[in-house]
């Protein structure tokens, strides 16, 4: 091919086209949906079987009364009967749209001041810091102030999910901004990006990642706070999940616990799962997916 | 703060440089980077800058583009162009498409989405990668990545390209294809073209002029005319004695800085 060079003939497309196919050949593995699916799922079934099986031998064991701790098919007796139950899906709507409101709020809360805080350094020197302690206070702390303030109601819960969630999703913010890398800023700009321009066509899309992360952990904790909130916030007469705990510990009527339990850990895996595959599909168009690690 | 950007003094200059300095720090601290600086692109001129490290090839090309202040002298630029920039890595936005990146300065500049596509079609053709505009970056090799970048960068519809080291991390044989691109480019759109390298072969293969930058601080200390006629080959004799004779000046310059 240097020989080629030597002669000094004008380079033809054939020629380029030939050495781009060269060069990009092979970076094209596809794997099928269903394989891929399959790697995906067996991990999780293999140590969904090897937890209830644990949980079997525990309650064979005779460790605690049955009444206290029931064995796996006891509860999902009860989880099934509880799906037919008008009361289990009235409780997941009330606490579904608890975390929703929440949630929304705090991402809006969270986006503003995460932006502001990136964008000044007077706010950034001011409460830079302060949102990551807000961030490492356990949001069960809130909880005394919050009820004082806004007695047993509603609004007592709302106050706490939001300053358990705004936090993290104002950091990603924060983060995302700082580590756009300076030279794609360069680019933006030599390309005629200023101001809100770069903020659209370089920042925020290349700040996405750790926004989507921060998204992640916010939604974590306004659960998490959500849980608390419920549990400590009954006698609001609305039998949302968590006060469907509180009463089941009070009637002593464990597999109605349980089957409540594993209906929370539930819903926080799916939502979990949705933002995991909002961070892979970003990851995978980026190109920065390992796919033999996938 | 001296410095000012306007329309060159002499209207034969695409770009017209004059003294200018460029200061890192304050007090005792202070680093010269650039010292005195002159220099004018005609139009359609090709010009080399080479150097040792510490030049200060790619300040100069960064006040040149406007991305930072010179600390005295003028920079003049003809026309109210704004020169386009390409670096040692493509920079393309790694969430985008080929044909989105190419598109941000249009986009930019508010072109009817149906021109985008048309000029995006173009620009692709003009460096041969009509039929990867649905890829994404990284799903291409480094010189077509370059390819890109040079599209988007045109995108700009500038007349001024200024490039800092642009092949620098590519292998000899994509270099190779990317010089011949790059002077059919350049010829038929008739651009100036300020390209910094430190590499001397590259620079007698490309350029009209090479101009030899000192280090610590950089001062232009010594510029040729290439005559070499056009098209070139990067081992043909010719070139290869031009890289020869500024190997021999730079190789004096680098050893007046040892002990």
């Amino acid at each position: 091919m240097a020989g080629d060079t030597l002669t000094g003939a004008p380079r033809t497309g054939a020629e380029i086209s030939g050495l781009d196919a060269l060069e990009i050949a092979g970076r094209e593995q596809e794997i099928s949906p269903g394989a891929r699916l399959w790697a995906a799922t067996w991990p999780k079934l293999a140590a969904l079987a090897l937890a209830i099986g644990v949980w079997q031998v525990v309650v064979w064991s005779g460790w605690k009364p049955p009444w206290s701790l029931p064995g796996p098919v006891v509860v999902g007796e009860e989880l099934i009967r509880q799906a037919s139950d008008a009361q289990l899906w009235e409780g997941i709507a009330i606490t579904l749209r608890r975390a929703a409101v929440g949630y929304v709020f705090s991402v809006a809360v969270g986006l503003l001041v995460g932006l502001a805080v990136a964008r000044s350094r007077v706010l950034r020197a001011a409460i830079g810091s302060m949102i990551t302690a807000l961030q490492t206070m356990p949001s069960i702390a809130w909880f005394p102030l919050a009820i004082l303030l806004f007695e047993l109601s509603e609004k007592a819960i709302f106050f706490v999910v939001v300053l358990g969630a705004a936090p993290s999703i104002a950091n990603g913010v924060i983060a995302g901004v700082d580590y756009v890398p300076p030279l794609l800023l360069r680019a933006g700009r030599n390309l005629g990006a200023r101001g809100l321009g770069l903020y659209r066509y370089v920042i925020a899309p290349a700040a996405l990642p750790a926004i989507v992360a921060g998204l992640k952990q916010g939604w974590a904790f306004s659960w998490r706070s959500l849980m608390a909130g419920e549990l400590l916030v009954v006698g609001i007469s609305q039998t949302s999940l968590g006060a469907q705990l509180t009463y089941a510990r009070e009637l002593a009527d464990s597999p109605w616990l349980l089957s409540t339990m594993i209906v929370i850990l539930v819903i926080g895996l799916v939502v979990d799962a949705a933002f995991g595959a909002a961070d892979k599909a970003i990851r995978r168009r980026r190109g920065v997916l390992d796919q033999a690690g996938q | 703060m001296t410095s000012t950007t306007t329309a060159p003094q002499s209207a034969t200059s695409s770009v017209a440089l004059s003294g200018v300095t460029k200061v890192y720090g304050r007090g005792a601290n202070a680093v010269l980077a650039l010292d005195g600086v002159s220099l004018d692109v005609a139009p359609g001129e090709f010009v080399c800058l080479v150097g040792a490290s510490g030049c200060g090839k790619s300040t100069l090309l960064n006040l040149v583009a406007g991305l930072d202040r010179a600390s005295g002298g003028r920079i003049a630029l003809a026309g109210d162009a704004s020169p386009g920039l390409m670096f040692q890595e493509p920079a393309l936005f790694p969430w985008l498409t080929v044909e989105a990146n190419v598109e941000v300065p249009l986009k930019l500049r508010g072109l009817p989405r149906a021109e985008r596509r048309e000029r995006v079609a173009e620009l692709l053709r003009t460096v041969h990668l009509a039929e990867f505009g649905r890829k994404r970056p990284h799903e291409l090799s480094g010189g077509m990545r370059q390819r890109v970048a040079l599209a988007r960068t045109l995108a700009l519809d500038t007349p001024v390209l200024l490039m800092d080291e642009p092949f620098g991390a590519l292998d000899a044989m994509t270099r190779d294809i990317l010089h011949d691109e790059l002077e059919r480019i350049w010829s038929e759109r008739k651009l100036s073209v300020l390209f910094v390298t430190h590499n001397v072969r590259e620079a007698a293969r490309l350029a009209d002029r090479i101009i030899l930058l000192s280090s610590r601080p950089g001062r232009i200390i010594w510029s040729t005319e290439v005559a070499v006629p056009r098209p070139r080959r990067i081992d043909s004799p010719e070139v290869a004695s031009i890289a020869a004779e500024v190997t021999d000046r730079l190789r004096t310059e680098v050893g007046r800085h040892g002990r």
